[in-house]
C-alpha cells in the first residue's frame, strides 16, 4: 500500500515536472479586474494560436502582483498602477513599461443614493459629498491599484477618509470582487473599475452613479520581467507576449472584447 | 440574491452537463488533497505512534504543540510556503511555485499535524489495551508501532479522511502557491473563490454543493469501509 | 507500579531454575507482596492458589518481569539481571487479541519472534482452531479466545509458560481443552506456572502449589501433600470453602 502511494506521488511529481519542463509556457502576475471580466479567455486562446505560447494567469491585487514579481515569480507584469510600475521598471526588475490599453473607474452606489452623487461628474466634488453626508463607503484598503487610485482621488479632497475607518469608511482588504459584494451587503459606495464592474453578475440595485471625470482615467501597462535580475523567467516568450499585446493583432483583439454589447477595454498603445 | 434551490439546480446541471473544465477542477482538486492527505499520514501517522507509546522528556509539551499546528491557519501556511518557494526563496530554484506540487506541499504541511495528533490520540487508546501483552511477547518499538497502526488502521482510516476534509475544504494556502491558473492550479475552492469575486454567486454555491457532493462521497466510501470492519470486529 | 523497560527482554537459554527471595512489591499505600520466597525447580506445573485478593496475578506479572518489585529477589537459573522475558510467554485471564483473523494473530507473533511463519498451520492444529483460521479472532467465543491465546504463547517456543487464571468464566468443555493443552505442554518439557481460584483444576494439573494468604507465601508443597493435608490454616480454610477475611 506504502508502495502504491509512493507510486502516485511520483506520477504527481512527473506530471508537474514536465508542465514545469514545458519551454513555451509563461506566468503573467496580473491585476484582478483583466481576469475577473473574462479578458483573457478572449486573449489568450487568440495568441496561443498564433504562437503557440501558453500563458498561465496569477490573478491577485496589483500591489500583490508587483511584489510576487520583485520576486521574480513571474515573466510578465500586467497592472495598472502607473507610479508603481515606473517604480518597479527603474528598479531594474522590469525591463520596459509600456502603455497598453485604458478604461474608467466610477463610483457605484444603491439606487436611493443616500449621498445624492448621482450624475455627478466631478469626482472630487463627489467624494467630499460622501465624506460630509457620512455615507457608507467601501474602500479595496489592499494598496491594489484601485486602492491606490481613490487614495490619490481623496488626496485632492478636504476629506480624510482613514480617520473615519471603521465608521463611514469601511477598508475591505480584499480584492475589486469581494469589495463590491461586502459594499453592496452594506449599502456602501465603492470605486471599481468599468470593466470589473460591467461583468460583475450581483449588482443588485446598484448602478453607476459618478463617471466621466478624466480623472477616472485607467491606464494599464505591460512590464517584462529582466532575466538579468531575474534568471528563471522565460524571457523570449515573455517578451513575445508583451510585444503581441501592444502589437495591432492584440490592440485590435482587446479592442473587439465586449461584455453584454460594451467594449470593457480601449486599447491605447504607442504607434510601433 | 440567488436562492439555495436555483443554486442546487445550477450544481445539478453543471454536474450533468459533463462540463470539461468542471471535472479538471473536480480531478485536480481530488488528486491534490488525496495525496496531500497521502503525504501526511506518511508523516503523521509514525509520528503519532511514536508520541503515543513513547514515555520522554517534553511529551506534554510536544502534546500541546501537536495539538495547537491542528489550527495552523492555511493562509499562514500558504505565505510560509510561499516564501520558500518563490523564485527569490531558499527552494525558488526548484520551480515548483505556482504548480499542484506547491500545493501538494502545502496542503501536507496543513494536515500533517492533524494527522499525527489525532493518530496519537487513537493509538495511544488501543496502546493501553495492548501494551502488557506487547511486552509480554517482547516487541521491539519498532514492531509495537507497526502493529499499532496496523490494527488502529479503520480508526486511522478516519483519521485520515478528517485530513483529507481539512485539505480539500481548504483556499487560503492553495490561491497563495496555485495562483489559481486556469487549467493549471485552479481547484474547487480557488474556483469558488473567484467566482464568488465576479459576483456569480449562483455558480459559487452550485460549485460549493458539487464540492460537498464529493467529500460526502469519499465519507461515504470510507464509512462502507469501516462498516465492514466494524462487522469483523476489527476496529 | 514501575515497568521495566523494553531493552530487558534478552535473550538468555535455561532459565530454570527460579529462586524468589524476600520479594515485596508496594502500590502506593498498600503492600501487596510482603517478602515472598520459594523455590521452583526445572520442570513440572507450579499451581499458585490464594484468596482475592492475595497478590497471585501481580507475583506472575513480577516472575514475567512486567512489573519491578520494590525489593528482593528473582533469580532465574542463578544468573542476574532478571529479566527473562523472551524466554517465557504469559496468557493473561482475559487475551488481548489482535483485530486481525485467527491465523494472523499467531503469523504476527511467529514474525515479530523470528520463528517460521510455516509452524502457524500447526499450532491452529494443535488448539483445535484450524477450522477459524481464516476468522476475525476478535468475534471468537471465550474458549476459542482462550485458545488461540494459548497457541499464540506456544508459538514463542516458551521455557516457561504463565497461566493467570486462564479458564475464568469458561464452559467446562472450554476448561477442559485449555487444560489438555496445558499438559500436552508440560509433557514436552515446558515449565507451567499456573494461577488458579479452582481446587479441581490445581489437583489435575499440579505437581506443586504456592498458596499466596495476604502477600505471603503460606504454603509451598507437593499437591501430593498439599491437596489431602494441608500445612496451613490458610489453605485448610480456602479447600474447605471458608471465607478468608
Amino acid at each position: 500500500m506504502l508502495f502504491r502511494i509512493l507510486s502516485v506521488t511520483a506520477t504527481t511529481l512527473a506530471l508537474a515536472g514536465a508542465a514545469m519542463a514545458q519551454d513555451q509556457s509563461i506566468i503573467v502576475q496580473s491585476t484582478t479586474s483583466t481576469a475577473n471580466s473574462g479578458l483573457y479567455d478572449h486573449l489568450l486562446p487568440i495568441f496561443r494560436d498564433q504562437t503557440g505560447i501558453q500563458v498561465n494567469v496569477v490573478a491577485v491585487g496589483t500591489g500583490q502582483a508587483i511584489a510576487n514579481a520583485r520576486n521574480c515569480d513571474g515573466d510578465v507584469l500586467l497592472v495598472h498602477a502607473k507610479s508603481s510600475e515606473e517604480e518597479f521598471v527603474e528598479s531594474g526588475i522590469g525591463t520596459a513599461r509600456t502603455n497598453l490599453m485604458y478604461n474608467d473607474f466610477v463610483i457605484v452606489g444603491p439606487d436611493d443614493d443616500p449621498a445624492g452623487v448621482g450624475g455627478m461628474t466631478d469626482v472630487q466634488d463627489a467624494l467630499s459629498k460622501i465624506a460630509e453626508e457620512g455615507a457608507l463607503f467601501a474602500s479595496r484598503g489592499d494598496d491594489s491599484g484601485t486602492h491606490k487610485k481613490e487614495m490619490l482621488l481623496w488626496g485632492d479632497t478636504e476629506a480624510d477618509p482613514t480617520a473615519a475607518s471603521g465608521d463611514w469608511y469601511r477598508e475591505t482588504g480584499s480584492g475589486m470582487g469581494a469589495t463590491l459584494n461586502a459594499g453592496i451587503g452594506m449599502g456602501a459606495y465603492v470605486i471599481t473599475d468599468r470593466a470589473t464592474w460591467i461583468s460583475f453578475e450581483n449588482k443588485q440595485d446598484y448602478a453607476v452613479q459618478v463617471e466621466g471625470d478624466e480623472d477616472l482615467f485607467n491606464q494599464y501597462g505591460v512590464i517584462p520581467v529582466n532575466p538579468e535580475k531575474c534568471p528563471s523567467v522565460n524571457s523570449d516568450a515573455a517578451q513575445t507576449f508583451a510585444d503581441w499585446l501592444v502589437s495591432d493583432a492584440g490592440q485590435e483583439a482587446i479592442a473587439d472584447y465586449e461584455v453584454d454589447g460594451q467594449q470593457l477595454f480601449f486599447p491605447n498603445a504607442p504607434e510601433n | 440574491m440567488q436562492s439555495m434551490g436555483d443554486a442546487l439546480g445550477l450544481a445539478v446541471a453543471l454536474v450533468l452537463s459533463g462540463d470539461a473544465d468542471l471535472l479538471e477542477i473536480v480531478l485536480l482538486s481530488l488528486r491534490v488533497s488525496l495525496t496531500a492527505t497521502a503525504f501526511a499520514c506518511i508523516v503523521g501517522l509514525p509520528v503519532g505512534a511514536l508520541v503515543a507509546i513513547g514515555r520522554f522528556r517534553g511529551r506534554s509539551a510536544v502534546l500541546i504543540v501537536m495539538n495547537a499546528l491542528m489550527g495552523l491557519p492555511p493562509v499562514v501556511v500558504g505565505l510560509l510556503v510561499y516564501l520558500h518557494l518563490s523564485r527569490s526563496g531558499p527552494l525558488g530554484f526548484l520551480g515548483l511555485l505556482y504548480t499542484p506540487t506547491a500545493m501538494i506541499i502545502a496542503q501536507t504541511i496543513l494536515i500533517a499535524p492533524i494527522v499525527a495528533a489525532l493518530s496519537r490520540q487513537v493509538i495511544e487508546d488501543l496502546h493501553v489495551e495492548y501494551a502488557e501483552q506487547f511486552r509480554s511477547l517482547c516487541l521491539t518499538r519498532t514492531q509495537t508501532v507497526q502493529a499499532l497502526l496496523w490494527d488502529a488502521r479503520y480508526s486511522l482510516l478516519t483519521v485520515g479522511l478528517a485530513g483529507f476534509g481539512r485539505a480539500v475544504a481548504e483556499v487560503g494556502a492553495v490561491i497563495i502557491v496555485g495562483g489559481n491558473i486556469d487549467h493549471l492550479t485552479r481547484v474547487m475552492t480557488t474556483a469558488i473563490a473567484l467566482e464568488t469575486s465576479k459576483g456569480d454567486l449562483g455558480l459559487a454555491l452550485a460549485l460549493g454543493i458539487i464540492l460537498l457532493g464529493i467529500a460526502l462521497g469519499v465519507n461515504a466510501a470510507v464509512q462502507s469501509v469501516r462498516m465492514a470492519a466494524v462487522r469483523h470486529a476489527y476496529v | 507500579m514501575t515497568y521495566a523497560p523494553l531493552a530487558d527482554c534478552g535473550e538468555e537459554t535455561a532459565i530454570l531454575p527460579l529462586a524468589v527471595r524476600d520479594l515485596v512489591l508496594r502500590l502506593g499505600e498498600a503492600t501487596i507482596l510482603d517478602g515472598i520466597n520459594f523455590d521452583l525447580g526445572p520442570t513440572g506445573c507450579t499451581m499458585i492458589m490464594g484468596p482475592n485478593g492475595a497478590g497471585k496475578s501481580l507475583l506472575l506479572k513480577l516472575l514475567h518481569g512486567l512489573i519491578a518489585p520494590n525489593s528482593g529477589r528473582i533469580s532465574w537459573g542463578k544468573v542476574r539481571p532478571t529479566r527473562v522475558t523472551s524466554r517465557q510467554a504469559l496468557v493473561f485471564q482475559k487475551p488481548v487479541l489482535l483485530r486481525r483473523s485467527v491465523a494472523a494473530n499467531i503469523e504476527f507473533v511467529l514474525r515479530a519472534r523470528g520463528k517460521d511463519v510455516a509452524r502457524r498451520d500447526f499450532l491452529l492444529d494443535h488448539v483445535g482452531l484450524a477450522h477459524k483460521a481464516a476468522q476475525p479472532a476478535r468475534l471468537l467465543s471465550g474458549g476459542e479466545a482462550q485458545r488461540l491465546a494459548l497457541a499464540r504463547a506456544l508459538a514463542t517456543d516458551p521455557e516457561v509458560l504463565f497461566l493467570d487464571e486462564p479458564t475464568a468464566s469458561l464452559d467446562p468443555a472450554s476448561v477442559l481443552a485449555i487444560e489438555a493443552i496445558v499438559s500436552d505442554a508440560r509433557a514436552r518439557g515446558v515449565r507451567i506456572i499456573f494461577v488458579t481460584h479452582d481446587p479441581g483444576q490445581a489437583r489435575r494439573l499440579a505437581d506443586d502449589v504456592v498458596f499466596l494468604e495476604r502477600g505471603r507465601v503460606a504454603e509451598h508443597s507437593s499437591a501430593a501433600e498439599f491437596f489431602p493435608e494441608p500445612q496451613s490454616d490458610a489453605a485448610r480454610n480456602y479447600l474447605s470453602g471458608k471465607l478468608l477475611v
